[in-house]
């Protein structure tokens, strides 16, 4: 009995703190946001002080947050659903009528995924300034819809897979044409994994920071590009910066953790039940 | 996704300068012995190499123990668990800068006050352990994403069977390997699968805190390909490193493949 007790307690000592751990860096970034610049840089470093607002004030007097938040939510949903567009038909195809090539075009698809962006970035600037569509929202739905495909299709593929093909050839009996198929029959049945899907290219857009930095300036600037403006110029504001980027991690965060079960379930494919 | 890959295999055999635009034209191969002969890039090549190599050594290793860990029961687990799969969900650029200016910084940073407090040295992590550095803020990054994995994993774990394994006499121990790890290889195969795919590519960490510095101890492909286009201007260069990425990228493909993706039944 004794020993379990032990046991018990150091379980709960070391999961805390680790747990205590982990979370300190964001637990300091938010709590230096609360702190007068002289606060912040001040040694030793102050666990108690006088909370205050400057920071977050003098970050909305520079740069209209919400207009930044706007364009986050705008271009992570845009990228999303798009990617999502042009993925569920190619996850069918390929998981329902595969051809012999289909496993070698899968992985040709997630190798893709391992190019460093810049090596794709001066044809890209060019084919956007000649389209016009530099420093736009639509430009950059289209990146990130881009970006995300292969992912994207790969997973989907995998909850498709798991589908016994029985359902979706009873349907055909029953005079189910191909979109009829997969509305009425395979989306239905897969929402769990579809919607874990999308979960993980939204959080995967709104972090996404390359393409942001390159291809916007200001009118669609989403927050990644509104915390580069934060740091380069005066990296030695930490209150200020540390307000910055608690507004740009927060909506991300709390989405995060109400999901996580749902995303957890996509990240695994299934694989692990 | 055909069309760019396309231009920077075409522009990869061209003469192609934005600050030189006399100097044009078909240049064979040249972009590539270029490269091939700079020392910055086999470096480069390396880096990527060990920075993939090391985190996704710690992050997997760490995020077993951790997903054991809290699969025990104690109190407020649910919150702790919150807590520690945070890491996941802040922007890259975000964690660089935090770690780079609240924990690193030799002054004014939480680690060299903690060093200060002890009675050491306070470290300038960037300029003495670049790359070092560099590979605890991506562990931090990751290892919450393969805890999160494989805790799901371990919760799935039969307990009957663990319940039987321990009536016939293993010890924890035994059990962890014999029982735990095996049921884990599918999870540890995702892991590692997709922490490779975004490994491959780091940026954003390297661009915010070191610049791919001191030197070049810590520019990866990606990194140097980025310097090739933007701060050289030389797009022919650059093209060509992004061949060469491709390149690198479907040989890793490949590995993988063979040894992890056929558990997944791709």
């Amino acid at each position: 009995m004794r020993s379990s007790l032990t046991t018990k307690l150091l379980i709960t000592l070391l999961g805390w703190g680790i747990a205590c751990l982990m979370f300190f860096p964001i637990f300091w970034m938010v709590l230096t946001s609360f702190k007068t610049e002289g606060a912040a840089i001040a040694t030793p470093p102050q666990l108690f002080f006088t909370p205050t607002l400057e920071s977050y004030v003098e970050v909305q007097s520079r740069a209209d947050y919400l207009s930044f938040a706007f364009n986050s939510v705008a271009v992570s949903v845009g990228g999303t659903v798009l990617a999502l567009l042009f993925a569920i038909p190619a996850a069918y195809a390929m998981a329902f009528h595969p051809s012999t090539r289909t496993r070698g075009t899968l992985l040709w698809m997630l190798s893709t995924k391992m190019l460093p962006p810049v090596g794709v970035l001066v044809p890209i600037y060019l084919l956007f300034r000649s389209a016009g569509l530099l420093d736009t929202r639509i430009g950059l739905i289209l990146i990130y819809g881009l970006m995300n495909l292969p992912i994207v299709v790969w997973m989907l593929f995998t909850f498709f897979k798991e589908m016994p093909n029985d359902i979706l050839e009873a349907g055909r009996m029953d005079g189910a044409r191909a979109w009829g198929e997969v509305w009425y029959l395979l989306l239905p049945l897969t929402l769990p994994g579809v919607a874990s899907t999308g979960l993980l290219s939204l959080i995967l857009c709104w972090n996404e920071a390359f393409w942001s930095l390159n291809l916007t300036s200001s009118a669609a600037a989403p927050l990644t590009t509104f915390i580069a403006s934060f740091s380069s110029p005066e990296g030695l504001f930490f209150a200020k910066l540390s307000a910055a980027s608690t507004v740009a991690v927060a909506p991300i965060l709390v989405f995060g953790w109400l999901s996580q079960r749902q995303l957890v379930r996509g990240l695994t494919f299934g694989a692990v039940k | 996704m055909i069309v760019p890959l396309v231009m920077t295999l075409w522009f990869s055999f061209q003469y192609y300068n934005l600050l030189n635009p006399e100097a044009a034209g078909f240049a064979g191969l040249d972009n590539y012995r270029f490269l091939v002969t700079d020392p910055d890039f086999w470096a480069s090549l390396a880096n990527t190499l060990i920075l993939l190599g090391s985190v996704l050594l710690i992050t997997v290793v760490f995020g077993t123990l951790l997903a054991v860990l809290y699969d025990q029961p104690f109190p407020g687990r649910n919150i702790a668990r919150l807590l520690v799969i945070a890491p996941f969900f802040v922007m890259p650029t975000v964690s660089a800068l935090v770690w780079k200016n609240l924990m690193m910084h030799p002054i004014y940073g939480v680690l060299g006050y903690l060093a200060r407090s002890v009675g050491l040295e306070a470290v300038d992590w960037f300029a003495e352990y670049p790359m070092v550095s560099v590979i605890i803020i991506l562990s931090w990054e990751w290892l919450p994403f393969a805890l999160l994995i494989l805790l799901t994993a371990v919760q799935s774990l039969d307990h009957e069977q663990r319940e039987a394994a321990r009536m016939d006499g293993a010890g924890p121990i035994a059990q962890f390997f014999h029982i735990t790890l095996p049921h884990l290889s599918r999870a540890i195969s995702v892991v590692v699968m997709i922490e490779t795919i975004f490994l491959l590519t780091v940026f954003a960490e390297i661009f915010v805190t070191t610049a791919g510095g001191p030197g070049n101890a810590t520019t990866n492909l990606a990194f140097l390909i980025y310097a090739r286009a933007l701060i050289q201007f030389d797009v022919g260069g650059a093209s060509a490193g992004g061949v060469i990425a491709i390149l690198l990228a479907n040989i890793v493909a490949f590995f993988l493949v063979r040894t992890i993706a056929r558990r997944l039944e791709v």
